[in-house]
């Protein structure tokens, strides 16, 4: 109490406390009215931040080009390769983004709970947008709890992707529907060296290789994520247990070490030495963007494409994992009308959906962009647009905490597919941690 | 009385003067004040706001996007008892702070006596063991993975060339750290550097000295060598520490290059750890928590904690060091 040195610094830090909590408390909502009626004419600059970067930015650049040209007097001033990190950063410290798109569902529950991203639901009631032209499951992701902040922007979707000369030679004539032909069929196709190390690998189990994991795997047993009232239901789920089970037993029958082994040596997923490609692993979960990367990295590769195997009883054949882009207007936006005018181009109109699907390569968001004629799709592609047409495609849901309890599942289950142990302990014991994880985040 | 007298002419002249020293005091203030001025701001502004900050937020539930929430210990009380990745995340921090600090200055300190030793190509030897530390982490370690690869890596091929089954290095979770030693022992240049300076400063005359007094080559280097390099020694060590704690940018990408998913923006935070929780740290858990999962006031939380253990730890290692205490090496 008598060190003048002390008490400064503690004044100081007081000081710098209080002055975080003044800053911090300035942060607005951001919540506006909007006109009656739709303004007739339109003119001013507005802002769009992305995240794509390349050859996918020309793509953007060139469906903006389209929308300038539907409203002569707008201009669009185009901020690209902005991750989610960036975008929220500049929300935060109150940027005046008009319309930003993020790559991740994981962000609508943070966005649509704090405003940053404003309500979209007066716009699209003043408008009469027909929101049944979104897929379900699209719709789904696309609001929290209710708000909806967000609009879709293409989409992801999984399937199987099967090496059709190798299934051939193994005398295989179809690729399989259920776990039990997956797994028959993968043993059937793993080839080992001499040394008894593995040399081709049928269907690589590991729930940490490239695409595998809880998210691509959920269709094959349709199974449940969060209670209504956001508590985890993975834990209590039959579904998930024997998925789970299923998983286990089949690394354990090849053996954990050696597919450690064999996985380690693999290339990078996003890379010309990815395993598929490079008909290392035969037949892998993965998502429509494979075909764009097989067509550029490994023209000459001869594979199909069929939905995700599914376990007997569980699963819906056909029904994929869907998840995707999103856009929204920030909060801080100067142009709310302008910004409302280009996000509904981008996500409602089908002409511009339809043309960044063929460029990107992703999965178009809207029914009438699904089925239309000008889509380009290849006989691989088409199975991904199936599934994202399929009425029982599920996506993830959102949480204001964003991926967390999906990540917190994909590592206890690489966990468990390592060293095993009582399942139903560790079930509970996941429940429990993505409750509290949960809990702590708030509503 | 006398004084009081003698006191008393002064006072007419005293008032008069004191102004003029006041003002010069103040003016020399003023002075020093506006040097200091850019330190003190950036002091406040870059340490002592984020601290108040911080430990303000990690009371609150806060996504940055909406208004801080009071949740009174809330966070404190996930921290040290709900959360399933922290302890595992501690240790490994702990582990990174127990082995590859002493390590690398252990092989740092070895290879500066060497070269200080060195009669022939001096700069060259002297270049070529800084040169790795110029290297950007994220590079080192990219390359670093490719020569460990398990399976089309240069280091195990030539390991089963000479009859040796290689490990798994950075996907085994038993070898990923210690690979990341191997990679903090290749990039030691940095503290090798400043070794070698000190090492080159010790007076010859007292390894002279030591010598006629009968001391061998190891007790030169106890009694000679050490106690004159020791304020070098004592900053390595602090340096290290605190970077071990906040290990950060060589886990995550290991991590990510030898998951095969080495991706940009959305998914990384899925890859951090890996293999298995193995090289998790607590910086790396901070990060997922603040940027990911958008609990900055859980973030916070876990800032202040960091900021006291590697407060108690500094002070418990400086105290033992020398050159740190009151009349000390230095």
């Amino acid at each position: 109490m008598h060190h003048p040195i002390a008490r400064r610094v503690a004044t100081g830090v007081t000081a710098a406390a209080i002055a975080a909590l003044v800053l911090a408390g300035c942060t607005s909502t951001g919540s506006s009215t909007i006109a009656d009626k739709a303004p007739d004419h339109l003119k001013g600059t507005v802002s769009l931040w992305h995240f794509f970067n390349g050859n996918n930015a020309k793509v953007i650049a060139s469906v903006v080009k389209g929308f300038e040209k539907k409203y002569p007097d707008v201009k669009v001033s185009v901020h690209q390769g902005q991750d989610d990190e960036k975008l929220q950063k500049a929300i935060a410290a109150g940027q005046p983004i008009d319309v930003g798109i993020s790559y991740s569902t994981a962000i609508v529950g943070s966005f649509c709970s704090s405003g940053a991203f404003q309500d979209l639901s007066p716009y699209i009631k003043r408008d009469r947008i027909n929101l049944s032209d979104l897929p379900t499951a699209v719709r789904n992701y696309t609001e929290y709890q209710g708000k909806r902040c967000t609009l879709p922007m293409l989409a992801d979707t999984s399937a199987l992707l099967y090496n059709k000369k190798a299934l051939a030679t193994a005398g295989i004539t179809e690729p399989p529907k259920t776990l039990d032909e997956l797994k028959a069929d993968g043993l059937k196709l793993t080839t080992y060296n001499a040394d008894g190390s593995i040399k081709t690998l049928g269907f690589n189990p590991m729930i940490d290789f490239y695409e595998n994991g809880a998210g691509h795997w959920a269709p094959m047993i349709d199974g449940p994520w969060l209670s209504k009232d956001g508590k985890s239901e993975i834990g209590t789920s039959d579904a998930w247990k024997k998925l789970i089970q299923w998983q286990k037993a089949y690394v354990d029958e090849i053996g954990y070490d050696k597919l450690k082994t064999f996985t380690s040596g693999l290339g990078q997923e996003f890379s010309a030495d990815n395993a598929f490609q490079k008909g290392k692993v035969l037949m892998e979960i993965d998502g429509e963007w494979r075909a764009g990367y097989a067509r550029d990295q490994a023209p000459d590769l001869d594979y199909g494409v069929a939905p995700t195997p599914i376990m007997t009883g569980y699963g819906k054949y056909g029904a994929s994992s869907i998840t995707g882009n999103v856009a929204g207007i920030g909060k801080g936006s100067k142009h709310p009308e302008l910004a409302w005018a280009l996000l509904k181009y981008l996500s409602t109109n089908t002409n511009a959906q339809v043309q960044m699907a063929n460029g990107v390569k992703n999965i178009p968001t809207l029914k009438s962009a699904l089925n239309s004629s000008k889509l380009q799709a290849t006989s691989a592609y088409q199975v991904f647009i199936d599934a994202a047409k399929d009425p029982n495609t599920k996506t993830t849901p959102a949480t204001s905490d964003g991926a967390s309890y999906i990540n917190t599942f994909q590592t206890w289950w690489a966990e468990y597919q390592q060293n095993g142990g009582d399942l139903d302990a560790k079930l509970k014991k996941l429940d429990q941690d993505i409750d509290n994880a949960n809990a702590l985040a708030g509503p | 009385m006398v004084a009081t007298v003698s006191a008393a002419p002064g006072r007419k002249t005293v008032p008069g003067r004191r102004p003029v020293r006041n003002r010069a005091e103040r003016r020399r203030r003023l002075v020093a004040l506006s040097m200091l001025a850019p330190v003190l701001a950036g002091l406040a502004i870059f340490f002592v706001y984020p601290l108040g900050a911080s430990i303000v937020y990690s009371f609150t539930r806060y996504n940055q996007l909406q208004s801080p929430e009071f949740v009174g210990l809330l966070n404190y009380r996930y921290l040290f008892t709900q959360d399933p990745q922290i302890l595992g995340a501690a240790l490994n921090t702990l582990w990174f702070v127990v082995i590859l600090v002493p390590v690398r200055i252990v092989c740092a300190l070895a290879v500066a006596g060497l070269l200080s030793r060195a009669r022939a190509a001096a700069g060259v030897w002297r270049t070529l063991f800084y040169l790795p530390a110029l290297v950007p982490p994220v590079a080192s370690v990219v390359a670093f993975v490719f020569l460990f690869n398990p399976g089309t890596g240069p280091v195990n091929q030539l390991l089963h060339a000479i009859g040796i089954q290689g490990p798994l290095w950075f996907n085994d979770p038993n070898w990923s750290k210690p690979s990341l030693v191997i990679l903090g022992v290749w990039v030691m240049g940095d503290i090798m550097i400043i070794f070698l300076a000190s090492l080159l400063d010790v007076p010859k005359e007292l390894y002279e000295a030591a010598s006629l007094d009968g001391a061998n080559g190891p007790q030169q280097v106890r009694h000679v060598t050490l106690p004159a390099i020791s304020p070098v020694l004592g900053f390595a060590i602090v340096t290290g520490v605190i970077a071990a704690l906040q290990y950060f940018t060589e886990a995550a990408v290991a991590s990510g290059v030898a998951s095969g998913k080495a991706t940009v923006g959305g998914g990384t935070a899925a890859n951090l750890g890996y293999p298995g929780t193995s090289l998790l740290t607590y910086t790396e858990v901070l990060y997922v928590r603040g940027f990911a999962d958008f609990q900055f006031g859980y973030a916070s939380a876990m800032a202040v904690v960091l900021f006291l253990v590697t407060s108690v730890l500094l002070v418990f290692t400086m105290r033992r060091i020398p050159m740190f205490r009151a009349g000390g090496a230095a």
